[in-house]
């Protein structure tokens, strides 16, 4: 019978199943075998979310319109907090515009393994691969948002507002992929931890909204007083939205050399998250 | 090189039964804290054993399992409900880790556990063709190249623009296999996802089967369908409570199944003449279901006929009885009874005391597949007399019926579910009777 052929050890394996994989064993060869299934969750998320809606993606810019108008006439008009001296509603839209980015990659890559447990649990794929794509589906989001802040921003300037474009507005892009590091590294670390905890779930919500006030969103960095920045500095999000606001509006109190910071910080949370989820991942579903 | 394409080694995966931690991280950490003072867990129950970090036992699901596979085999996996059939599927399509050993594998494993996994309801059939593909793992050219053929094999030309939530669940499964009909693997996992749709979707899926393995693909099956097995799989494992219990070909692993499947076995003897069923005129000695050459058997091939014998000690010179018995299905349906009455010879004819031996044959092509059991009984009830029950075992015997699918039993070439609890083989005549 079959059983008995001795199979012979120098052979080529294409595939080893094993308990566990090393902590350095990542696959990210896989992942990118599968840039298709990623592509094809891009547009899932992006055109499934909106379908039979009346208004479609254009809910992607009402929302932070609406959020930038409710924070000018609560904090701006009713609290009356600093905005730099710049028009408050552009003040907060800024940090809105990219703010969002950051905390809808974070809350919906959190749930990656308990919201996709009927198909992770029938058919394996690279289980990074959705993290992934909804970092990136996001950055669609963002870009309607973002073009919408420049017709804002365009706006204001036309309207004699005292603001500036500076050379750091080019630094956008390393911004975004910041944001999206970070907010992928932490959402699959709290992802990888609800399979067990499914308390973390909760928190993750309650959690993101504490941070945006951690975060100089809707006061700038001068106005805190200075013996209490360097929490607000330990923030790795802080530099980040700091100097966004000094790349388009031309005023900030940030050190933009502290972005050397929250990179660093990135990389930690990505590479530690990246480890947390490989591990998880394999025995997720007896767990789930 | 060896042909072998899977290697299965010392496979095995466990179980925490109960409750993995304590459910809340609070609860895990104060635990922890807890066994750090060297305190007792906070969260035993009174009167548990304290073993670590679980508050369950483990269990094997499977164990110890061991087998290859070689290329352009088509290997069965069979076994009861529990079994580790589809752990085993698992760890093979990698959805879960194995606790220990490892599986090697040469080529590209597709593995369907389940029709249509990722479909989403707000996209149309098109899209989803698309999507699932891609989670299957097939890339953007192999669908496209394909996509035509799938939608013709699904039959939902028309509503191939419609989102899928508007589809009648037939519609669905129908358009979810033919994805997955249509991955070109070299190794292909299938778990009963065959029975889907209607009969004649069956059938056109399960000839997609058959041709997959017959183009050199290695196809591993797990089904709880013999008849599909015998007739798909050249080779066989059959698992039992997480082991392996054994490996060959086909229909030797399917009886060996089968056998498994049965409460009780085709012989039953009494061996204690006061302990066996009866009275002080009939004892019940022996029940046995044989071929017609006399071998006890639990199996037998659907064309072949099935001897139901007993055997019977008549204690008193003079008596009248007849020894009879109740077919009954695994629903517990009777199938038909027959006895004494149907031996002319023997209904009004006193006997002499003594042992006796009666066989009634159940021609070959006439019961379905499936298991039956065996309800023994001695009676004497004729003309005006008031009837006596010598004795009435339920569950004397029981046997299984298969069928080998050669295409010379009533079903012919049809492969998947055939109906009836019968399965006779009758005249048809036809003709023209004008035009």
């Amino acid at each position: 019978m079959t059983s008995e052929i001795t199979v012979n050890p120098k052979e080529t394996w294409d595939l080893i199943i094993q308990p566990h994989r090393s902590w350095w064993d990542l696959r990210l060869g896989d992942l990118w075998r599968y840039r298709d299934l990623i592509r094809l969750l891009i547009w899932r998320d992006f055109v499934a979310a909106y379908k039979q809606t009346v208004l479609g993606p254009l809910w992607y810019v009402i929302n932070p319109v609406l959020s930038s108008v409710i924070f000018t006439v609560i904090f701006g008009n009713v609290a009356k907090l600093s905005t730099d001296g710049l028009p408050p509603f552009l003040f907060y839209m800024t940090g809105n515009t990219l703010w969002m980015y950051f905390s809808m990659c974070l809350t919906s890559t959190a749930n990656t393994f308990t919201a996709n447990a009927g198909v992770f649990g029938k058919v394996y794929f690279p289980r990074l691969a959705v993290p992934v794509s909804v970092v990136i589906s996001n950055l669609i989001s963002f870009s309607l948002r973002f073009a919408l802040f420049l017709a804002f921003l365009l706006y204001f300037y036309l309207s004699g507002s005292n603001i500036h474009l500076t050379w750091w507005a080019l630094s956008l892009p390393l911004l975004l992929l910041m944001m999206a590091g970070l907010g992928l590294g932490f959402g699959i670390i709290v992802s990888s931890l609800t399979t067990k905890y499914r308390d973390l779930q909760q928190l993750v919500v309650f959690g993101t909204q504490l941070w945006m006030y951690a975060t100089p969103i809707i006061y700038p960095l001068s106005t805190v007083p200075e013996n209490w920045r360097w929490l607000l500095l330990a923030n790795p999000l802080t530099p980040l939205i700091e100097v966004f606001r000094l790349g388009f509006l031309g005023v900030s109190s940030v050190n933009p050399m502290s972005l050397l910071y929250s990179f660093a910080f990135m990389i930690f949370t990505l590479l530690i998250g990246v480890l947390i989820f490989n591990r998880v991942e394999s025995t997720f579903m007896d767990t789930v | 090189m060896s042909d072998i394409v899977i290697s299965v080694e010392n496979i095995a995966k466990s179980y925490q039964l109960g409750s993995v931690g304590t459910g809340t991280f609070y609860g895990d950490l104060n635990r922890r804290w807890a066994k750090l003072r060297g305190k007792p867990d906070p969260y035993l129950k009174i009167g548990e054993a304290d073993h670590g970090n679980r508050d369950g036992e483990t269990v094997w699901a499977i164990k110890d399992v061991n087998f290859s596979i070689r290329q352009g085999e088509a290997l069965g996996i069979i076994g009861r409900n529990g079994a580790g059939k589809s752990t085993l599927l698992k760890i093979l399509s990698r959805v879960t880790a194995p606790t220990s050993g490892q599986i090697k594998v040469k080529g590209r494993v597709a593995s369907l556990l389940e029709v249509g996994t990722g479909f989403h309801p707000e996209l149309t059939g098109r899209e989803n063709i698309f999507m699932n593909g891609a989670i299957l793992g097939m890339n953007r050219h192999e669908i496209s190249r394909k996509f035509d053929e799938i939608v013709a094999f699904s039959g939902v030309e028309k509503y191939i623009d419609t989102p899928v939530k508007r589809y009648s669940s037939g519609m669905y499964v129908r358009l979810a296999f033919a994805v997955a009909a249509h991955l070109d693997p070299d190794i292909l996992v299938v778990d009963e996802v065959l029975a889907v749709g209607d009969i004649a979707f069956q059938k056109k899926s399960f000839d997609k089967m058959e041709e997959a393995g017959k183009s050199g693909r290695t196809v591993l099956v797990v089904s709880h369908n013999m008849t599909m097995i015998n007739r798909l799989c050249s080779s066989a494992v059959l698992l039992n409570s997480g082991r392996l219990e054994t490996q060959g070909a086909t229909m030797d692993v399917v009886q060996q199944y089968l056998a498994l499947n049965l409460t009780h076995p085709g012989f039953h003897q009494w061996d204690d003449a006061r302990q066996s069923p009866g009275n002080d005129v009939v004892r019940l000695k022996q029940v046995r279901v044989c071929t017609a050459d006399g071998v006890t058997r639990e199996s037998f091939d659907i064309r072949r006929p099935i001897l139901i014998e007993f055997e019977y000690r008549v204690l008193q010179d003079g008596a009248i009885l007849h020894p009879s018995f109740f077919l009954m299905d695994s629903t517990g349906t009777i199938v038909f009874l027959s006895g004494g009455m149907h031996a002319p010879d023997w209904v009004e004819r006193p006997r002499a005391a003594g042992l006796y031996i009666s066989q009634c044959e159940i021609p070959g092509n006439f019961l379905a597949e499936g298991t039956f059991s065996i309800r023994a009984i001695a009676n004497t009830a004729f003309r005006d007399k008031k009837p006596v029950v010598h004795f009435d075992v339920r569950d004397a015997v029981s046997f299984n019926v298969h069928d080998t699918i050669e295409g010379d039993s009533a079903r012919g070439a049809h492969v998947g579910a055939y109906y009836g609890v019968v399965r006779p083989i009758l005249k048809w005549d036809t003709h023209l009777e004008g035009n």
